[in-house]
């Protein structure tokens, strides 16, 4: 079979939609479990609510290996109104432990940038722990883009 | 695979052949700005391109990989560039000399280097790549050892000569001695080669602002090299590039340094005349 | 590997009060104990394990730090400066070391 160029580009993009379908069938969900496991851990077993924390990443990473990610969490930052710690767990990574930012009153904001790295398409939690021991969460989804070409 | 899958492989070709023709994403409108510097990053094709219009690899990126080259603080490459600085002034070898002994103060005298790399050396009787002019200089006047091509040290050395000329528009000697180089690397790039049987123009010309894969395909200009690839995590050479996609296409890459890739090089730095040097760019 | 450079970028004055934000980035591998060699053996884990941040003594921003993090660890993060003084910041490897920079702000 003689392949032209169009199909040879379209027989790998098949190959990698193949890929992606494969690790979807793997079980998310023990890692989901893992995931709840450490979100209780560092909540000392309260459950999160909404709101208050946001986490931003990008839709789509292009590369696994560095995925910018910011997270902010509304408080004065003084009095009773301080945020201690936030944690950020990937669901999908080989260890859904990623970081775990401390903060004081001289942070002045509760928010932090880093980068991370994401095994798969998965979704990022990201978890804060208030001085009065209240606790919030946000889950945000990054794909990432498997392979690509790219030598 | 059994015939189910074979099945299933034989759809979802077909279906991503129809997307690859229809997704055509082309180049962004963000504009690169560095230290308040704008830089080139689409320009009217040299003449005798078969392109109409060139485009820096930087507007095929995403915004968050376009970010990363914004600024040097959050650009990864930059670790690398101070160890280069650092390595400019350092003596090594027994001539008891460093680049600096020479060649002073290096945002002066290393100005455009980068943008007219390859370069025709007459006593060599071939082009000079960045790599192979800071071996020459380290084993003829430094009485030093020459570095690895992919060394650290090499690409902290050529990040840092190559940032010199940021934002200098490429512009590579192609008459003359040059010429037979030229030609070789334009061969070179329209050759398929590998079980895939596919040339650089393959993807890099006829593809460009298409997806292969995940992959938004750029021109393959090479105008900020050595770049820091989120994938390497690190800073790489023009010619590791090459070599990651002769291997993507089946084919036994060229050494680093051959003939070879050195007229590649200077084809494909003809190719993106005009281009800002974007030295070190960040790419995915 | 070479040894870990850190840098960061803190503003050079600001006003009493005042919310800056400071920018950190360590050159390294950050090894994360998941890969492999050619010959199969797993490359044992190394990275930088926490950061820290304190002003003039007083402990301002921490971070503890997984393999998740990417090589050449960049982390951004906020500080309100009440008074001139030093920015201390420390990095831990796995292997022991620390690595150490200051920075000084002038509140004016």
């Amino acid at each position: 079979m003689k392949l032209d160029r169009r199909q040879v580009l379209g027989l790998t993009a098949g190959a990698a939609v193949l890929a992606v379908a494969g690790v979807r069938v793997s079980p998310v969900s023990a890692a989901a479990e893992e995931t709840a496991k450490r979100v209780m851990q560092f909540t000392g077993g309260k459950k999160p609510e909404a709101g208050k924390i946001t986490l931003k990443a990008p839709e789509i990473a292009e590369n696994g290996n560095t995925v910018p990610i910011s997270v902010s969490v509304e408080s004065a930052m003084s009095g009773n109104d301080v945020v201690a710690s936030v944690i950020i767990l990937a669901e999908g990574n080989p260890n859904p432990e990623v970081a775990t930012f401390h903060f004081t009153e001289l942070s002045g904001k509760a928010s932090a940038t880093t980068r991370m790295r994401l095994a798969k398409t998965q979704n990022v939690v990201a978890v804060a722990k208030m001085k009065d021991g209240s606790v919030y969460s946000v889950t945000r989804q990054v794909k990432v883009t498997i392979g690509g070409c790219g030598g | 695979m059994n015939s189910t899958t074979l099945k299933w492989a034989g759809l979802f070709a077909t279906a991503t052949v129809f997307a690859a023709g229809a997704a055509v994403a082309e180049p962004d409108n963000n504009t690169l700005v560095i230290d308040g510097n704008q830089l080139v990053t689409d320009v009217e094709a040299p003449k005798g391109s078969p392109l109409s219009r060139i485009y820096s690899g930087w507007r095929f990126r995403s915004p968050e990989t376009q970010t990363f080259e914004m600024d040097d603080f959050e650009n990864p490459a930059f670790p690398a560039v101070e160890q280069g600085e650092a390595l400019w002034s350092t003596v090594d070898g027994e001539a008891g000399k460093s680049c600096a002994t020479c060649h002073n103060d290096a945002s002066e005298t290393m100005k455009g280097v980068r943008a007219s790399m390859p370069k025709w050396n007459e006593k060599l009787g071939k082009p000079h790549t960045l790599e192979t002019q800071v071996n020459a200089c380290r084993t003829e006047n430094m009485k030093a050892e020459a570095w690895k091509w992919e060394a650290p040290n090499m690409l902290a050395m050529t990040a840092y000569i190559g940032l010199q000329s940021r934002g200098m528009p490429v512009k590579v000697q192609t008459d003359g001695p040059m010429q037979k180089w030229n030609d070789n690397g334009k061969e070179l790039y329209y050759t398929r080669v590998g079980q895939l049987d596919m040339s650089c123009a393959n993807c890099h010309e006829d593809n460009y602002g298409k997806m292969i894969r995940a992959d938004h395909l750029s021109q393959g200009q090479i105008n900020g090299f050595p770049t820091y690839r989120l994938k390497w995590g690190g800073l790489g050479s023009i010619h590791r590039r090459f070599s990651g996609c002769m291997k993507n296409i089946r084919a036994t890459p060229y050494k680093r340094g051959s003939d070879e890739f050195i007229a590649l090089e200077l084809y494909l730095a003809s190719r993106g005349a005009g281009l800002s040097v974007e030295t070190p760019s960040v790419r995915n | 590997m070479a040894k870990a450079k850190p840098r960061v970028k803190v503003p050079k004055s600001a006003k009493a009060g005042e919310v800056i934000t400071i920018k950190t980035l360590i050159s390294h591998k950050m090894e994360s104990g998941q890969r492999k060699d050619k010959a199969g053996k797993v490359i044992p884990r190394n990275i930088i394990n926490k950061f820290t941040c304190e002003f003039n003594g007083a402990k301002v921003f921490g971070c503890d730090i997984d393999p998740a993090i990417s090589a050449n660890p960049y982390l951004e993060f906020t500080a309100k400066v009440n008074e001139s003084g030093e920015f201390k910041f420390s990095w831990f490897d796995d292997d022991g070391s620390v690595y150490e920079t200051s920075k000084k702000i002038e509140v004016k």
